[in-house]
């Protein structure tokens, strides 16, 4: 593997790709989504069921949560940065989202898996 | 013409208020901010205090809030301005009196991106030479004159100004960045990688609007972006 010339600190640039790379992914289901309710004006609980029995929808909707609380942490991390000075209370905030976007994951997963 | 004028004398002052001045701009023979500060200073109120030199729009010494727009007094027409005519310091610095800040934050800034050419290869006899184009790379970079209209314009640089370098000092990194005679663009952009130094730019462009020279740091900092990107893929 060849060594990058950034060093090791490169968590902005990691950061910076990682928000870039999921709003890409984000805007891709977003507008997939939107096609299919569209092309489906009298969408019933059937249809909507036997869309989400495949397991590509349910990968791909599991894709694109998970591009979702990316984007999410990376968001609230520079807005907590940005404005909470105080590193302790700062701290919380950061733990308290990171649990809440796991259990978020989760809880995707069930419902997603429970179809 | 009517002016309302930041003023604040830490040693006299409990805390800053806003004073109006009425300035006959025809008689003092105002074209400018400038000239109209001048005036003021010359004929209404000795204790009024900025920073200016050249007059020209080439110190970068008059860089002030004119209006709500940071902008530099010596180059900023009457003519263009509503009254009354509001006139602040540089946003987000420490003022240490009436229109004169303290840019000791914004100098620290500029200091870490290494603002000069490093070249480690044996010196020529004569000169490093450089091609027209790679001259041409230079342009829109060489020409800032520090006068941190931009850095105090924007946001990122007011909540973390003590780690994000800010538009100036970032077209300063990213000049010495494109220029073919520096061999430490590498260590250059490892310096940079951090989440603050070039990442805090969220891209609303506050720096390109109020330029005085007209320059792009925002264009300069995603050239910064990407040559990192191409350095990690």
């Amino acid at each position: 593997m060849v060594k990058s010339v950034l060093g090791v600190n490169h968590r902005g640039l990691r950061d910076w790709i990682v928000q870039r790379v999921s709003a890409i992914m984000l805007a891709i289901y977003f507008v997939g989504m939107s096609a299919y309710i569209l092309t489906h004006p009298q969408l019933d609980y059937q249809t909507w069921h036997s869309l989400f029995s495949h397991a590509w929808m349910k990968i791909s909707t599991l894709i694109f949560i998970l591009a979702l609380l990316f984007h999410a942490w990376v968001g609230m991390w520079t807005i907590f940065t940005d404005y909470i000075k105080q590193a302790g209370l700062s701290f919380l905030l950061q733990i308290l989202v990171i649990v809440g976007l796991i259990a978020c994951f989760f809880w995707a997963l069930q419902i997603l898996w429970g179809i | 013409m009517r002016f309302s004028i930041y003023r604040y004398n830490p040693e006299t002052d409990k805390k800053p208020y806003m004073q109006d001045y009425d300035v006959d701009v025809k008689e003092y023979n105002c074209q400018m901010v400038l000239d109209a500060l001048m005036a003021i200073k010359n004929h209404m109120d000795d204790t009024l205090s900025f920073r200016r030199s050249c007059r020209e729009g080439v110190c970068g010494s008059d860089g002030m809030n004119i209006n709500g727009k940071n902008g530099l007094a010596c180059t900023m027409p009457l003519t263009s301005l509503n009254e009354p005519i509001v006139i602040r310091p540089l946003p987000g610095l420490p003022v240490s009196r009436d229109l004169i800040v303290d840019m000791s934050q914004f100098y620290k800034q500029y200091e870490k991106v290494h603002p000069y050419l490093q070249n480690n290869e044996p010196l020529p006899a004569k000169e490093r030479l450089q091609s027209p184009e790679e001259r041409a790379k230079l342009d829109g970079l060489y020409e800032c004159i520090l006068c941190a209209c931009c850095s105090t314009s924007c946001p990122s640089f007011w909540w973390n100004p003590e780690k994000f370098v800010g538009p100036a000092g970032l077209l300063q990194a990213y000049r010495f960045i494109a220029d073919s005679r520096d061999t430490e663009t590498n260590t250059r952009l490892a310096g940079l990688a951090d989440p603050f130094s070039v990442f805090r730019c969220r891209g609303i462009m506050n720096c390109v609007d109020v330029c005085p020279k007209g320059l792009n740091p925002t264009k300069a900092i995603n050239h910064i972006k990407e040559l990192m990107l191409a350095e990690t893929v």
